[in-house]
């Protein structure tokens, strides 16, 4: 178990910093830099730029210097907690950032979850009950989830919710919390403004998960030892949920790997449609804007995240299923 | 028991092979070619069927676009801004006149600030099919102006079957007309994922070793890269001085860039079981090269497989290309996508106002969907003698 934990953890950190390294030449790609766009911008309005503050800025971020120096100053800058300046709002990254990270978090960990407790006992059913209505009518259901562009679930959601339930749209409490220290009020708060997007997010992996749930229970369920088990007169959900049913979960576990790129994903067109704070909008704010420290802080945290949870995935499925601490591959 | 006697002899010639012989539908089913079996599977799976059918529609439709659609792309009625979509009737009056809509009439309300439009029932507009209308040049090459249906041929008769936008342009045209981008997008997207993931899953299938370790390190990291996110890092990334058309070129490439791991990792662990096969090692004891090795052995002995997840992942480009262009990372007017037709429906005020304007979500769902059953039943169909 140790050796494949530290195994585990040596393929993450070069791939960590592979990740880093596309992303910083993605954030170069466009030609300039912010601080050419500043400046021409400060012109056409007239204005001289502050030659002064534009210098510092220009030391201070090593713009002048190569770029290998460049990255370099980037990731060990990143790595003592200091992810950069944004120039557009003039202020560190971390300031800007705030707690958008933490929200980004949780609105992922809630779908995550969200995911779990829906597909379980649909592709319990769909796999028990195969071809029947039930079946045929869940599984349409899961491929229009899939089918459905985010965007657009959001929007009429939360039109139906405002007209049905009067739940108040958009962000993520309601305004009067927002300055607010933690409370319990504050909590529930939250928690309503989570349904819409969670389930928006969560309908395309739901899916997803269902299908495969279905296909695995269904292979285990053909197996000798279920019939075995019938023929010794176990009772039937007994059966189900001691043998089969526990096979079949390896993808519940090594799917989150798969999972998360897409729950991210999802979640930062969401958050963009229904004004979320949380770090979608402000990334697609920063990828138009050019502010490179900020967008490129918003890439390499969303890229870790999906990183570190495919590595809590594989190290949780190994913890589970003995066949892979002992060599083999998971089975997908 | 039966009135034979205890030793009869049959008289009739027997033929001591009836036993073995093969009925004709046996003998049609034994001699028929795999893709033929292949066929005939998904023949059986109607849902699969029907949703092939759909998509060559659709296809279809983009071939003749200009035909099909009452209107121009941006063709404009600035009498006609955000019109509720006008039904089709049939009986006017209790009177049986064929199809026709009827004509708005149009008022201000302001308090509210909106254009109110009623249907009038002096103005019977009956659609006219094949038809003139607008002027348009086919395929870019000769002029014509036949249309399948359009409006009365009389002044201010329209015919918005969707409603109109907040130019006056009606919605159903530029959704015919979006086809054409959207659907391509996938295709094009799909060919070059296809060939990164054929060649990279096929070399690091067939060499193995250090060129197997490299191209699942590759796979990995682009694997852990969200993919919106970075779709949008690169499609931020086009220059704004580049014209649409490479634009939309550049979104394609950038779609097709990051889809290929899984299809990789298909074909290199197909291969890796493939090439320690007999038939493998004697192509190369006869001397084929590699790519010969690769391209004509090994390949089509699992080509049903990689069509079928190729089907499987256009839909997730054709998404990708809608949520991109929808938060105005993606393609740019002039340029019509069914994404950026959904651009319009940007707020809670369309919703509510204009629901109308999300129509073009319609074909997006349709061609999805359909585009996932085909790619289940062929996967089903992909190995026939299962």
């Amino acid at each position: 178990m140790l050796t494949y934990i530290v195994r585990r953890l040596f393929i993450a950190v070069p791939t960590l910093a592979v990740v880093s390294a596309i992303i910083f030449v993605i954030i170069q790609l466009p030609p300039g830099d912010y601080l050419t766009t500043y400046i021409a911008e400060l012109q056409s309005q007239g204005e001289a730029a502050d030659s002064g503050k534009i210098e510092f800025l220009r030391k201070q971020y090593g713009l002048d210097q190569p770029l290998w120096k460049q990255y370099v100053f980037w990731v060990v800058g990143m790595l003592q907690g200091d992810f950069g300046y944004s120039f557009e709002y003039d202020l560190p990254v971390s300031d800007v950032v705030g707690d958008r990270i933490w929200l980004s978090l949780l609105l992922n960990f809630s779908t995550v979850i969200f995911i779990w407790i829906v597909a379980f006992p649909i592709g319990f059913y769909s796999a028990t009950h195969q071809y029947s209505w039930g079946d045929h009518g869940l599984t349409f259901l899961g491929f229009l989830g899939l089918a459905t562009p985010n965007f657009l679930l959001a929007l009429v959601l939360m039109y139906f919710l405002r007209i049905e339930f009067g739940v108040s749209i958009g962000g993520l409490m309601d305004p009067q919390y927002v300055e607010q220290s933690m409370s319990w009020s504050k909590v529930v708060s939250i928690a309503e403004h989570l349904i819409v997007p969670v389930v928006v997010i969560g309908t395309a992996g739901t899916a997803g998960m269902i299908r495969r749930l279905r296909a695995n229970l269904l292979d285990e369920l053909q197996k000798q030892y279920v019939v075995t088990g019938r023929a010794k007169g176990l009772p039937n959900l007994r059966l189900l949920l001691k043998y089969p049913v526990r096979m079949s979960l390896n993808p519940f576990v090594a799917d989150i790997g798969n999972m998360l790129p897409q729950i991210v994903s999802g979640s930062a067109v969401v958050s963009m449609v229904m004004s979320l704070p949380t770090t979608g909008p402000m990334l697609i704010e920063a990828l138009r804007s050019q502010d490179m420290y900020l967008a490129g802080s918003f890439l390499m945290f969303l890229s870790v995240l999906t990183i570190v949870g495919m590595l809590l995935s594989d190290l949780a499925l190994a913890l589970l299923d003995p066949r892979i601490r002992l060599g083999g591959r998971a089975q997908r | 028991m039966n009135d034979r006697p205890e030793h009869f002899v049959d008289t009739a010639p027997w033929d001591p092979h009836t036993v073995e012989a093969l009925t004709p539908e046996q003998e049609r089913y034994y001699l028929a070619t795999q893709w033929q079996l292949m066929w005939w599977k998904l023949k059986r799976h109607k849902l699969a069927v029907a949703s092939g059918i759909v998509l060559l529609l659709l296809y279809a439709s983009v071939l003749i676009s200009e035909f099909l659609a009452p209107y121009n792309l941006h063709s404009r009625d600035i009498r006609h801004i955000h019109a509720p979509p006008q039904t089709v009737h049939l009986f006017h009056e209790g009177e049986f006149i064929g199809p026709f809509v009827y004509g708005y009439s149009r008022s201000l309300d302001l308090a509210q600030l909106k254009r109110v439009y009623v249907e009038d029932p002096e103005k019977v507009y009956p659609l006219r099919f094949f038809c003139t209308g607008d002027d348009y040049r086919f395929w870019g090459l000769f002029e014509a102006d036949l249309h399948l249906v359009c409006a009365a041929d009389r002044d201010g008769a329209t015919l918005f079957l969707l409603g109109t936008d907040r130019l006056g342009r009606d919605v159903l045209s530029r959704i015919i007309y979006g086809a054409r981008i959207s659907l391509t997008v996938g295709l094009i997207g799909i060919l070059i994922s296809f060939t990164l993931g054929i060649v990279i899953g096929g070399l690091a299938g067939y060499y193995g070793g250090w060129v197997d370790s490299l191209s699942q390190r590759v796979i990995e990291i682009v694997r852990s890269f969200p993919e919106l996110p970075l779709w949008m890092a690169l499609s931020a990334a086009l220059p704004v001085t580049w014209s649409p058309v490479l634009v939309f070129f550049g979104i394609t490439i950038i779609l097709g860039l990051l889809d290929w791991t899984g299809l990789a990792r298909a074909v290199r662990s197909k291969l890796l079981a493939l090439r320690e096969e007999d038939f493998c090692t004697a192509a190369q004891l006869m001397g084929a090269s590699p790519g010969r090795i690769i391209g004509r052995h090994l390949l089509p002995g699992f080509a049903s497989h990689l069509i079928a997840s190729a089907t499987l992942s256009i839909p997730s480009m054709i998404l990708g290309e809608t949520a991109l262009s929808y938060l105005g990372l993606g393609l740019r007017p002039p340029v019509t996508s069914w994404g950026v037709l959904l651009t319009e429906a940007q707020n809670m005020n369309v919703v509510v106002l204009y629901p109308w304007l999300m129509l073009p979500v319609v074909p997006v769902v349709v061609t999805v969907l359909a585009f996932n059953f085909l790619g289940d039943g062929l996967r089903d169909a992909a190995d026939p003698y299962k």
